[in-house]
């Protein structure tokens, strides 16, 4: 399987990660050799085979479904890059979303 | 007397219980030494009033009879543990100026034994690399040198920074992550040890997330013993990390006296690389007669998926990171890039701006193999070879108790080298990645030099939550290697 600029540029459309037309053939190239060399994994038997997602050797813990942090209002939006304050309280603050 | 910075850990320790030396001058001494080599850039941020703050409240404390396990110990941060109230980057500009407003707990159950905290050190952007030339804030030069040759070279990545400011002596040890091999492959790369512990043995809360199914702190530190002390005191269940083990942590320390007399050590025969450096190969011959002679019997094993797991795990860590890093948007916290239009405008251009070279790469390899219609072909795929490999080493692990490799394919490399293309830089954790993938303990051990006079490691690997008999291994290899080398640039 190989990328074509217009998948390339589709990949970085729903990552929302702008890139320039003329980044486009390098990436394309840098992707396409990095996926030519996985490609190999195809040579690997794997039918039956249960597929692992992650390392863990137990069970997930459940834990009790309560409340055990909260009121960190401020905490949160310390670092807001950009917020609104008013009657109703404190939020972040985006470009209009809603005409 | 011994210059507080070329103390190990467990010889400060010892130092700070007879007070033949205090917190104070401990703290004043590392500071001292990461501002005469500051140049190597090991640190993103240092922190000397709260380092001076933290020592003064440990000598008060061994003032009183009251010492923790860790009290007045200088300890260096990688700056993807989130620290209250102190800048944390992940050597990404995309974080901008965040300032946490929590602490990790790994690093918070470092402070609560006492730790001092010297800074937060420099790293490959979001743990994504294996130079530290991927970081937004430059290079971390390798405090080790050709002979030779003036030349600056790599410290291996991503945890650059903990590990070369190890090997300098600006700090006691370090806290680092490793995803496919960041903590092991630059301890190799400087001459210093460096474990990570199985998956589940530390808890991941508050650390900046890369591959979550991957992703595992550990210390890097100057001797085993060191690296067994810290590995405790970061251990342990928390309930804020669902995917932390609640085991019983053991006293790794305690485990080092044990020897190796009758351990059955495992030597894999896929690990042989063909074209594989003499040298790595001579010093994987030479752990094999150590750890003979130490009484260990050696037993040819076979570890047949390990050729794949480079990449597996180039599907696996991708695929994880770019859902992991959908969160910075440029709207809760870190940079926000404006250029007029809606809110995917925002979005775009934010991540366009903020991410680095590689990240970005990553990113759009992880989403290209969870994308509809080739989830099954990629990620499906890899997550089944996975689990090959895992049950290769679950076989392995019937025959013998540890498993001894090289702990990589070469020696330190200079700046700029081995970055034509992607591909022959993440060749460099070939022998590192398989132990992420199965969630397995491994450790890398400095055991010698090559011809330029540059540190190789020898790397052991045990079964999940056996960090015991893995440090057992380490500490017959470090006491049969008597590595003593040291760095050219080093502070006393």
């Amino acid at each position: 399987m190989s990328l074509d600029a217009e998948t390339v540029r589709r990949i970085a459309a729903l990552a929302r990660i702008r890139v320039k037309d003329e980044e486009v053939t390098r990436l394309q190239g840098e992707l396409n050799h990095i996926l030519a060399w996985i490609e190999q994994l195809s040579e690997v038997e794997t039918e039956g085979v249960e597929p692992l997602p992650g390392a863990m050797r137990m069970k997930l813990k459940m834990r009790e479904d309560v409340v055990t942090d909260g009121d960190l209002h401020d905490a949160i939006l310390a670092n807001a890059p950009d917020r609104a304050d008013n009657a109703m309280g404190s939020f972040f603050a985006v470009p209009k979303v809603v005409e | 007397m011994t210059a507080p910075t070329d103390l190990t850990l467990a010889e400060a320790r010892a130092a700070l219980a007879a007070k033949r030396i205090s917190a104070r001058e401990l703290a004043e001494a590392h500071l001292a030494a990461i501002e005469k080599l500051k140049d190597l850039n090991a640190f993103i941020t240092v922190t000397p009033e709260r380092a001076l703050a933290d020592a003064a409240a440990a000598d008060a404390r061994i003032a009183k009879g009251e010492a923790r396990p860790l009290d007045g110990i200088p300890l260096a941060i990688k700056d993807l543990f989130c620290t209250t109230g102190i800048r944390s980057t992940a050597a990404s500009r995309i974080l901008g100026n965040f300032v946490p407003p929590y602490e990790s707990t790994v690093s918070a159950k470092l402070w609560a034994a006492g730790a001092v905290c010297l800074g937060k050190t420099n790293l490959d952007e979001f743990a994504m690399g294996s130079s530290n030339t991927t970081s937004a804030f430059g290079n971390v030069v390798n405090p080790w040198r050709r002979r030779g040759d003036n030349r600056d070279l790599v410290p291996g990545g991503s945890s650059g920074g903990s590990a070369a400011a190890v090997a300098a002596r600006l700090c006691l040890g370090a806290t680092a992550t490793d995803t496919g091999g960041s903590i092991r492959q630059p301890a190799a790369f400087t001459g210093t040890v460096g474990i990570k512990p199985t998956y589940g043995r530390c808890s991941r809360w508050g650390i900046v997330a890369f591959a979550s199914s991957l992703d595992q702190a550990g210390p890097i530190a100057r001797t085993v013993r060191d690296a067994a002390i810290l590995l405790r005191e970061m251990s342990g269940h928390d309930p804020k990390d669902s995917t932390s083990a609640d085991v019983a942590v053991p006293d790794f320390e305690a485990a080092l006296g044990q020897g190796v007399k009758g351990l059955r050590i495992g030597v894999p025969k896929e690990y042989r690389l063909d074209g594989m450096v003499p040298e790595i190969e001579a010093l994987w011959q030479q752990g094999i007669a150590w750890l003979k002679e130490a009484g260990a019997t050696i037993h040819d094993i076979s570890l047949p998926h390990t050729r794949y797991a480079l990449p597996t795990y180039y599907i696996v860590a991708p695929a994880e990171a770019s859902s992991n890093l959908a969160r910075y948007d440029g709207v809760r916290y870190g940079l926000r890039v404006e250029e007029g239009g809606d809110l995917d405008d925002l979005y775009e251009a934010t991540r366009g701006a903020g991410f680095g070279a590689e990240v970005r790469r990553r990113i759009l390899i992880g989403t290209y193999v969870l994308s509809a219609g080739y989830y099954d072909a990629y990620y499906l795929k890899a997550q089944k070879v996975r689990a090959l490999i895992q049950r290769d080493f679950d076989e392995a692990y019937k025959i013998v108790d540890a498993i001894l490799t090289p702990a990589t394919p070469s020696s330190a490399f200079a700046i700029g080298e081995k970055q034509d293309d992607p591909v022959t830089m993440y060749l460099n954790d070939v022998f590192t990645v398989p132990a992420n993938l199965a969630g397995l303990p491994g450790i890398s051990v400095p055991a010698g030099l090559d011809a330029s006079g540059l540190p190789l490691g020898l790397q052991v690997l045990g079964r999940a939550f056996d960090e015991e008999t893995v440090f057992r291994v380490a500490a017959a290899i470090e006491a049969a290697a008597g590595f003593d080398a040291l760095p050219q640039l080093r502070a006393a």
